[in-house]
């Protein structure tokens, strides 16, 4: 599934200071029967955004008009839990290109990157920043450079450099994704799986 | 290759790498690949749309469980879209020749039930599936781990996934268990110790008597909630006790063959000197039978404790509030008496004959408490069969409870076996998280003899004084 190149993304964020969120709170398991990959976003956090009436919960950040934005801020381990890419689709389908966090699910971090989405990983004290800067103002930006490497505070010029594997890298700036990689290299599998 | 001491993680890993990419992943060979219905269509349709094939269909293998009915079986499911699921399983491993055992078929079961109990799952293998608790498989010494559904597209087209070596980690748990206390118990111990985040990037290795005293369920058990810990997965060195649990499963090798890959097995151990990033040492004294009272499997304690304040644990006041807050519960609150609605005793965690001959016994000669509602669901018809002829049925029966057919079940309720909103359910499966068992559903993850003393008293009850 080829998705978008990723550059710089230069967005305001939606603040969800929550810790251990995990991917059955990003798509509850009853909204896993689509057998193809559409219409996901409706239930990002479907128990989280509505009530048991189907009604809008107001207090839930994705319900308040002051926050939007195509980087969601998590607290610490997010995407825990099961595997579903579906957590994943679902957070794109949304709207979201990026996920900053202090700390992410090995699995969630995986996927998210196989779908298009930049997983951010940054200290708790930049997280807090982060925090504290939509506080003070909710359509303060945030600026991605994927290329440097690099998260901005636009508002305060706070900056800190993330990691990401060169390999990885590579492939989002280009929208390439690994099913390409390994398509090439079938000789080689097929050679490997014979001496085995 | 040097001479240098290896892990057991080591050696698998090591001979499974295809390609080694320069500041990247290790392209990474996988010898077996479980599919069920949930997470494959949408990797079926990558495959389509790309205009690709399977490369190696005998190396795949189906099963649905996650949104299978647990009663009337024989009659078409209800739910169109699960149905629609297990349809699209059933013609797309017909379409690339891989095999399916479907809703009826005698081999059918939870994914992680089906491929140990048949001999497809061997030590020094690598093993996916898209479901978290792949980790199960561990348990025989392969490595082992859940995948996304991009990667489920790779691994059918290419057989290989893209993968950074993660880190090593060693637990050991020494000494002797005390009464009442399950390889569960020893799971939800390490990871309440460990938080849900404790073992993330790492690879776990569990060593110890402990482990070396445990029956290959108990194994099982153990290795299946490594990922409730954040590791990608967990495993136990091959000894006999493995090689007496695979002789003679449909599917494991015979004859030559498994003597030639019995001499290969005995090699898969951590060499002494072997070098882990994180070591970490517990005391299986020290471990009660356990229970969560929270939101996430990190949120446990013996049973007899009382639940920790704020200050007392990792993580933000504010989660903590909402945690218990979302559970009724507060600061300081015992565990024991309170209110059990529902139990369930299933799952690819507790879902084998030793977990139904553990419930079994703490049931016998009771009755099941009349508001609570149990839900018991072997982890495949192979269980099933064993539940009646050991008799374990007319103990059921005879205390009220009645057995369903198998299948995921209340593990994620995706089908009808949902707990209602605000009830609480002592759950034998592997998370607790907010709605994991229904929308609103409040799960406390226990062992089976835990949930079978709450099914007979109808509250929250340790099992020791039932043995
Ligand atoms: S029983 Fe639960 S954890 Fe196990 S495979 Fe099924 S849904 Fe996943």
């Amino acid at each position: 599934m080829a998705y978008d190149k990723f550059t710089i993304l230069k967005s305001s964020a939606v603040p969800m200071p929550i810790e251990n969120v995990d991917t059955d709170q990003i798509i509850p398991a009853r909204f896993l029967k689509a057998t193809e990959r559409k219409g996901f976003g409706d239930n990002l956090f479907r128990d989280w955004r509505y009530d048991s009436n189907d009604q809008p919960k107001q207090d839930f950040v994705l319900n308040n008009p002051i926050y939007s934005g195509k980087i969601l801020v998590g607290g610490k381990n997010f995407g825990s839990g099961s595997s579903r890419e579906h957590a994943a689709w679902a957070i794109y389908d949304y709207g979201f290109r990026c996920v900053v966090s202090s700390f992410f699910a090995d699995i969630f971090k995986g996927n998210a990157i196989n779908v298009g989405i930049l997983p951010v990983q940054v200290s708790p004290e930049f997280l807090n920043q982060i925090f504290e800067a939509i506080e003070k103002d909710p359509k303060s930006e945030l600026e991605v450079n994927l290329e440097d490497q690099k998260i901005t505070i636009l508002s305060t010029g706070a900056s800190e450099s993330f990691a990401i594997n060169g390999y990885k890298k590579h492939n989002l700036l280009n929208g390439f994704d690994d099913i390409d990689y390994l398509q090439s290299m079938k000789s080689e599998i097929e050679s490997f799986a014979a001496k085995k | 290759m040097s001479n240098s001491p290896k892990t057991l993680f080591d050696k698998v890993w090591d001979s499974h790498v295809v390609r080694n990419i320069e500041d990247g992943p290790d392209v990474f060979f996988i010898d077996r690949h479980f599919i069920h219905e949930v997470t494959s269509p949408v990797a079926f349709l990558g495959l389509e749309q790309r205009g690709i094939g399977v490369l190696f269909p005998e190396k795949t293998f189906a099963t649905a469980d996650h949104n299978t009915p647990t009663i009337n079986q024989h009659l078409p499911v209800e739910d169109p879209l699960s149905a629609n699921q297990l349809a699209q399983l059933e013609k797309n491993s017909a379409k690339y020749g891989i095999s399916h055992w479907g809703l009826g078929n005698p081999k059918n079961g939870i994914v992680h039930v089906v491929g140990p109990e048949n001999g497809i799952t061997l030590p020094g293998m690598t093993i996916v599936c898209g479901d978290s608790h792949t980790s199960t498989h561990g348990a025989f010494g392969a490595i082992a781990f859940g995948i996304g559904t991009s990667e489920v597209e790779m691994v059918l087209s290419s057989q290989c996934i893209m993968q950074p070596k993660p880190k090593k980690m060693r637990i050991n748990v020494n000494g002797q268990l005390g009464k009442g206390v399950t390889p569960k118990d020893v799971a939800l111990y390490i990871i309440s110790k460990l938080t849900t985040s404790g073992a993330t990037g790492y690879f776990v290795e569990y060593a110890g008597d402990v482990f070396e005293n445990m029956t290959m369920e108990g194994r099982m058990t153990v290795c299946n909630l490594s990922i409730e810990m954040g590791a990608r997965g967990g495993m136990i060195a091959p000894d006999q006790t493995t090689f007496d649990y695979i002789n003679g499963r449909e599917l494991a090798p015979k004859g030559a063959d498994w003597d030639k890959q019995l001499a290969y097995w005995k090699t898969l151990k951590t060499d002494a000197g072997a070098s882990f990033d994180k070591e970490l040492t517990f005391n299986a004294a020290d471990i009660e039978p356990m229970i969560t009272y929270g939101t996430n499997p990190g949120m446990g304690i013996g049973i007899s404790k009382n639940i920790p304040s704020a200050n007392e644990v990792e993580g933000g006041a504010t989660t903590y509030a909402k945690s218990l807050d979302y559970m009724g519960f507060h600061e300081n609150d015992a565990m024991i008496g309170k209110k059990v609605d529902y139990v369930f005793i299933g799952s690819c965690t507790n879902g084998r004959i030793e977990d139904f001959r553990a419930f079994a016994s703490i049931i016998k000669g009771h009755k099941k408490a009349d508001h609570v509602t149990a839900w018991v669901v072997p982890g495949s018809h192979i269980v099933e069969a064993q539940i009646k002829e050991e008799g374990i049925l007319d103990i059921l029966t005879d205390a009220g409870f009645e057995l369903r057919q198998p299948g995921c079940s209340a593990c994620l309720a995706m089908n009808d076996d949902k707990i209602p909103a605000g009830k609480y359910a002592v759950s034998t499966s592997n998370r607790n998280f907010e709605g994991r068992q229904g929308p609103g559903s409040r799960t406390l993850l226990a062992s089976p003899y835990v949930a079978a003393a709450a099914a007979i008293t109808g509250v929250v009850t340790d099992p020791r004084q039932f043995l």
